[in-house]
C-alpha cells in the first residue's frame, strides 16, 4: 500500500471508483492544491435530542417562510387596499406594511434556515487553498513579448509610417464621429436665454399696457396694490399666458417666481444704484419685487421672516436683507436678488394693476461663467 | 493488492437523472474539472467580508425591483391634470407632470406598487451605505494594496456611479424634493468655468427645467448605469476570483494561502441564506417604514419649496460642502466662477483623486513594492488608521452640515452658530481625530504587547506573605524564567479574557433555551467518550501553543 501523504500524486481513476465520494473529494482537492484539513461531522454521535432539535430549527424556518409567502398572496388578493380620505375607515393602512411584514417574513426565514442548517449541521471545516500566486516566468515573459514584437513587425507598421499616420487619421475619425453624432445632436446654444425671462416687454401681446407685462399671482388674478397688506408678502410671475418653445408659461416657467413686498410705514430701502426708481412708487418705494430664484443655486428663497425682514431660502440658509435691496447677509450666496423695475397702470375697470416696466437688468437665478 | 479485486464502488455509465444530466453538459463543454475547482474554492469566513455581499445583494434587488417599476413609470414632463375621480383626492384638478401622475398610480392604484416602490428606494440606500462601509474595511485592514489597487479603484467608480444613480433615480418622480434637488444640479453644471452654460444646455436641453431631462435621466437610470455598474461588478467580483480573497493572519495562514471553508456547500448555502436576509431586511423597511412619500410632496413647481425635507443620505455630504463654503464669488474680465463650483465640483473631485491615489501614495511612502494577502490589523498600522479616521471625521463634518437646520431646529441652536461651528469643526477636527486615532493604535499595540508578556489578567488577587496584593496572571506561551511571556505578536487578536482561551469543548456545551437538553444515557455516555478522547487530543496536540504562529 502507498502512504497518504501523495497529495500532489493523483490517485488513478481505478482508485477513485473504490473512494467514498468524501474520500474522492477530497482526493479532487487536494489535485488542485485545495486542502482539507478539518472535516467534521458535527454530530459524530447519530441520534442526539441536539441534531433533532437543530433539525427543527431549520424545518421550522422554512416552514415559516412558506407560510408567510401563503399570507403574502391571500393578503395581496384579498386586503383592503384603495387609499380613502381621512375620516372615513383607513382600512388601506395595513396593506403596505402587511405586504412588507409577510414578504419580509418569507425571505428572512428562507434566509435563516439555510445560514441556520450551515452553521447547525453540515460539517464544520477548515480549507486551506494554495494561492498559486506564481508570477510569470521570464520565459513566458519573452515569449509574450516577442509574440507581440513579432507580430507587430509581421504588419510592417514600424517600418510604413504612412500607413499608421493614415490608420491613425481613420481611428480619429472612427472615435470622433459618435461624439459629434450624439453630442453635437444635444447641444444647444444658450444665446441670451439666461438672460431674460417672461417680464420682457412685448407689444404685440400687451398693446394695452404698451408691452409691459402685467403681474398676476398664481390664479392668474392680475394683483394691484390693495392686494397686500403693509408688511406683506407674495408670490407673483408674469402674467405671459403663451408657452415658450419648452412647454412653459408665465406661471410655471422656472425663471417666473417673483416676490412683490410691501414695507410696513416708515421702513425704507436702501436702493443699488441706478434702482432707486425700480419700486412703487417710484420716488418713495413701499412696494418692491424681488426675483424669487435664490442667486446661489436656484431654490426659490421662499422664507420670509416679517420682524427682521430677511428672507430666508431653506437650501442653504442664505440669508437677503430686504430693506438693504435683499443683499446677501449670510450663508453661501454672494449677489443680491435681482430687482424687478415695477410700475403701476389703471385697467379698464379702472383699478390699479402691477406691470413690470422692463425685464430684469441682469441674469436671475445662480451665476454662471458668461455673467458679467 | 486487494483494491483490484473489488468491484468498483461507481461505474461509468450514470443511471440516475442526475448523472445523466451531468454527462449531457459535460460531453458539451468539458465541465468536469473546471466546475470541481469552482465547488472547491475556499472561502474566507470573517463578518466584516460581509459588507461587499450586502452592496451585491441589494444591487440585484435593485434590478428585481426597478424593472418591476419600469412597467408602470412613465417618464414623460408632458404636462396632464390629475383626474377629478383620481384615487388620491388631495391631488385631483392639480396640475402636473405624467412622471409625478404615474408614480402616484404606483403607489395608490398598483396593488402592492407602494411597497415595491419602497423596497427600491431602501435597497438603494442601503446599497451605497454598504459600499461605503465595504471601502472602509478595505482601507482599514489594507486590502488595497499590491496587488489589489485595481478593485480598489473599480470600487471608487462603483460607489462614485452608484451616488450618481440614486440620485438620478430620485429625481425621476418629478416631485417637489426632487426637483429642488434637479435644480441644485442644473446650477451646479452651470457653474462650472468656461463650458459650464453649454453643458448645462447640453444636458437639460435648455435652461432648466427643459422638456427633456426626466426622459433623459430614465434611460440613463434603467440602461445606462445599472450597464455600466454591472459591468463593473463582474469585473470587481472577477478580479476576486483571480487574486483570490484577503484573509487576516492566524495558525497556519501565510501569503501564500487562503483558508476557510468551500464554495460548495457551507459558503453557498450561508451566501445564499445571506441574500435572503438582506431581500428581506429591505422589505420589511420597504413595507414597515414610509420612505419618500412624493405624494405629500407634491408636483414640482418653481416656485414652491419644501422646508426641512433632506436629499438622500448620500448627498448630504455635498449639501454640506455647500452650505459650508463661504460666499466667495470670483469676477474676472467680465467672468463670473460662482461659489457653488468649489464644494459640488472642485471637492467631490479632490476627495474621489485622494481615495484614487492612496494605495500608490503609501506603498511609495512607505517604499512597500511587495505583495500582501494577509490583512493588518488597524491598530498595527497607526498613520493609515489615523489618516482614515481624519477623512471620516471630515466626511461627518459635511454630512451633519447637512442636516444643520435641522440639528439647529432640534437643539433650539441659532443657524448661524451651526454653520460657522461646521466651518470650523471642518478645519479643527479632522487633524484632532487623527492625533487621537493614533494615539488609540499606539495604546491598543502596548496592551497587545503587554498581555503577551505578562500574561491575561485573570481577576484573581493574591494577598503574599509580605502583605502585597497581586493579581494572578495567566502566561498565554511558554515563559522565560522571569515569567515573561515568549511568545512574539502574530498580528492578530490577542485575547484578553480567560475564556477566551477557548478551555471549553463544543461537545461539552449546554444546549437547550428554556431548560438543558438532556441525551439519553447510553448516547451521552458514548459523547462523553468522544469528548473524553478528542479534548485529550486537542490538549497534547495544539494546546495554548495555538497561538503561536
Ligand atoms: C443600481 C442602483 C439603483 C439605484 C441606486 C436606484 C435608485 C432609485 C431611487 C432612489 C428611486 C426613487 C424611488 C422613489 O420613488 O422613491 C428610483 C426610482 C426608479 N428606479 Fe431605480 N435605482 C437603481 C436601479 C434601477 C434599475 C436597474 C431600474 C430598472 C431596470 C430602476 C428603475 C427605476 C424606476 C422605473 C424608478 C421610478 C419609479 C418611481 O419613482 O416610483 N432602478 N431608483
Ligand atoms: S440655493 Fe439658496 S442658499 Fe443655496
Amino acid at each position: 500500500m502507498t502512504t497518504h501523504d501523495t497529495s500532489t500524486e493523483a490517485p488513478s481513476e481505478e482508485q477513485i471508483r473504490q473512494m467514498t465520494p468524501e474520500e474522492a473529494m477530497i482526493a479532487g482537492a487536494a489535485i488542485d492544491g485545495v486542502h482539507i484539513v478539518h472535516h467534521r461531522n458535527r454530530f459524530p454521535i447519530p441520534g442526539t435530542k441536539a441534531e433533532k432539535r437543530a433539525e427543527r430549527a431549520v424545518a421550522l424556518s422554512f416552514t415559516i417562510s412558506a407560510l408567510a409567502g401563503v399570507a403574502f398572496v391571500v393578503y395581496f388578493c384579498a386586503g383592503k387596499w384603495k387609499w380613502h380620505l381621512p375620516g372615513s375607515p383607513q382600512t388601506f393602512q395595513y396593506y403596505t406594511p402587511v405586504l412588507g411584514g409577510t414578504l419580509a417574513a418569507m425571505m428572512l426565514f428562507l434566509g435563516v434556515g439555510l445560514v441556520l442548517w450551515a452553521k447547525l449541521l453540515m460539517p464544520e471545516e477548515e480549507t486551506i487553498q494554495d494561492r498559486h500566486d506564481v508570477p510569470s516566468t521570464p520565459e513566458d515573459k519573452l515569449f509574450a513579448e516577442a509574440t507581440l514584437v513579432a507580430g507587430l513587425e509581421d504588419t510592417g507598421l514600424p517600418r510604413r509610417g504612412l500607413i499608421l499616420r493614415t490608420m491613425g487619421l481613420a481611428i480619429g475619425a472612427v472615435a470622433t464621429v459618435p461624439l459629434v453624432a450624439l453630442v453635437g445632436g444635444m447641444i444647444k446654444k444658450p444665446g441670451t436665454q439666461l438672460l431674460h425671462t417672461m417680464y420682457k416687454p412685448d407689444p404685440d401681446m400687451f398693446p394695452d399696457t404698451g408691452g409691459m407685462v402685467p403681474i398676476v399671482d398664481e390664479f392668474w388674478n392680475w394683483i394691484g396694490p390693495d392686494t397686500l397688506e403693509p408688511g406683506g408678502l407674495a408670490t407673483v410671475f408674469p402674467g405671459v399666458r403663451k408657452k415658450n418653445q419648452y412647454g412653459y408659461d408665465g406661471l410655471t416657467d422656472a425663471s417666473s417666481p417673483t416676490l412683490l413686498i410691501r414695507l410696513r410705514p416708515g421702513q425704507k430701502v436702501k436702493a443699488r444704484k441706478g434702482q432707486a426708481h425700480f419700486g412703487w412708487p417710484a420716488n418713495n418705494p413701499e412696494y418692491l419685487a424681488f426675483s424669487k430664484i435664490c442667486t446661489h443655486a436656484g431654490c426659490p428663497a421662499s422664507l420670509y421672516e416679517q420682524q427682521t425682514s430677511r428672507l430666508l431660502c431653506p437650501c442653504h440658509q442664505s440669508q437677503f436683507e430686504v430693506l438693504e435691496d435683499a443683499k446677501p447677509v449670510f450663508g453661501p450666496a454672494t449677489r443680491s436678488l435681482p430687482k424687478l423695475p415695477i410700475k403701476v397702470v389703471t385697467d379698464k375697470n379702472g383699478a390699479q394693476r402691477f406691470v413690470a416696466a422692463d425685464d430684469f437688468d441682469e441674469a436671475i437665478g445662480p451665476g454662471f461663467w458668461e455673467r458679467r | 493488492m486487494t483494491t483490484t479485486t473489488v468491484p468498483p464502488r461507481r461505474s461509468d455509465e450514470p443511471r440516475t437523472p442526475q448523472g445523466k444530466a451531468g454527462k449531457f453538459f459535460d460531453d458539451r463543454l468539458n465541465l468536469a474539472k473546471p466546475l470541481r475547482v469552482q465547488l472547491n474554492k475556499v472561502f474566507p469566513d470573517h463578518w466584516s467580508f460581509m459588507m461587499g455581499e450586502i452592496a451585491l445583494y441589494s444591487f440585484i434587488i435593485l434590478l428585481l425591483t426597478g424593472t418591476y417599476l419600469t412597467f408602470f413609470f412613465d417618464p414623460s414632463m408632458v404636462e396632464t391634470v390629475y383626474p377629478k375621480n383620481g384615487t388620491y383626492v388631495p391631488m385631483r384638478g392639480i396640475t402636473m407632470s405624467r412622471a409625478y401622475e404615474s408614480t402616484l398610480n404606483i403607489t395608490f392604484d398598483v396593488r402592492g406598487g407602494l411597497v415595491v416602490r419602497q423596497i427600491h428606494h431602501w435597497a438603494a440606500l442601503l446599497f451605497v451605505a454598504a459600499m461605503l462601509v465595504h471601502m472602509c474595511r478595505v482601507f482599514f485592514t489594507g486590502a488595497f494594496r499590491k496587488p489589489r489597487e485595481l478593485n480598489w479603484l473599480i470600487g471608487l467608480s462603483l460607489i462614485a456611479l452608484g451616488i450618481i444613480e440614486g440620485f438620478v433615480g430620485y429625481s425621476l418622480p418629478d416631485d417637489l424634493l426632487s426637483g429642488t434637488g434637479l435644480r441644485i444640479a442644473y446650477s451646479i453644471v452651470l457653474s462650472i468655468p468656461v463650458v459650464g452654460t453649454w453643458l448645462a444646455f447640453l444636458v437639460f436641453g435648455g435652461p432648466f427645467p427643459g422638456d427633456v431631462i426626466i426622459g433623459r435621466f430614465y434611460i440613463a437610470h434603467v440602461l445606462l448605469i445599472p450597464g455600466i455598474l454591472l459591468l463593473l461588478i463582474s469585473a470587481h467580483l472577477a478580479l476576486i476570483v483571480r487574486q483570490k480573497h484577503t484573509e487576516f493572519p492566524g495558525p497556519g495562514r501565510s501569503e501564500h494561502t487562503v483558508s476557510g471553508e468551500r464554495v460548495f456547500p457551507l459558503y453557498a448555502a450561508k451566501a445564499g441564506g445571506f441574500f435572503f436576509i438582506v431581500f428581506g431586511v429591505c422589505a420589511a423597511l420597504g413595507g414597515l417604514a414610509q420612505i419618500n412619500p412624493v405624494w405629500l410632496f407634491g408636483p414640482y413647481q418653481p416656485a414652491a419649496v419644501s422646508s426641512g425635507s433632506q436629499p438622500d443620505w448620500y448627498m448630504m455630504f455635498l449639501d454640506g460642502s455647500t452650505r459650508l463654503f463661504p460666499s466667495w464669488e470670483i469676477r474676472l474680465w467680465h467672468h463670473t466662477l460662482p461659489p457653488l463650483f468649489w464644494p459640488t465640483v472642485v471637492l467631490p473631485g479632490i476627495l474621489f483623486t485622494l481615495a484614487g491615489a492612496y494605495p500608490f501614495i503609501e506603498a511609495k511612502m512607505t517604499n512597500d513594492r511587495g505583495k500582501h494577502n494577509l490583512l493588518q490589523r488597524p491598530r498595527d498600522v497607526p498613520v493609515r488608521t489615523a489618516l482614515g479616521c481624519m477623512a471620516l471625521t471630515f466626511y461627518m463634518v459635511l454630512f451633519l452640515s447637512g442636516g444643520n437646520d435641522i440639528i439647529a431646529k432640534a437643539f433650539d441652536i441659532s443657524l448661524n452658530a451651526m454653520t460657522w461651528g461646521g466651518r470650523i469643526a471642518l478645519l479643527v477636527l479632522p487633524p484632532i481625530a487623527y492625533l487621537v486615532g493614533y494615539r488609540v493604535c499606539l495604546g491598543l499595540q502596548r496592551h497587545d504587547r503587554e498581555v503577551l508578556e505578562h500574561g491575561i489578567e485573570t481577576g484573581i488577587i493574591k494577598m503574599l506573605p509580605s502583605g502585597e496584593y497581586i493579581e494572578v496572571h495567566q502566561p498565554i506561551g511558554p515563559t522565560d524564567e522571569h515569567g515573561h511571556g515568549q511568545l512574539s505578536y502574530g498580528g492578530r487578536p490577542v485575547p484578553k479574557r480567560m475564556n477566551q482561551l477557548g478551555a471549553a469543548s463544543p461537545l461539552s456545551q449546554i444546549r437547550g433555551f428554556f431548560y438543558p437538553v438532556k441525551e439519553k444515557p447510553e448516547i451521552q455516555a458514548a459523547l462523553d467518550e468522544l469528548e473524553q478522547r478528542e479534548h485529550g487530543d486537542v490538549e497534547t496536540a495544539e494546546g495554548p501553543k495555538q497561538l503561536t504562529d
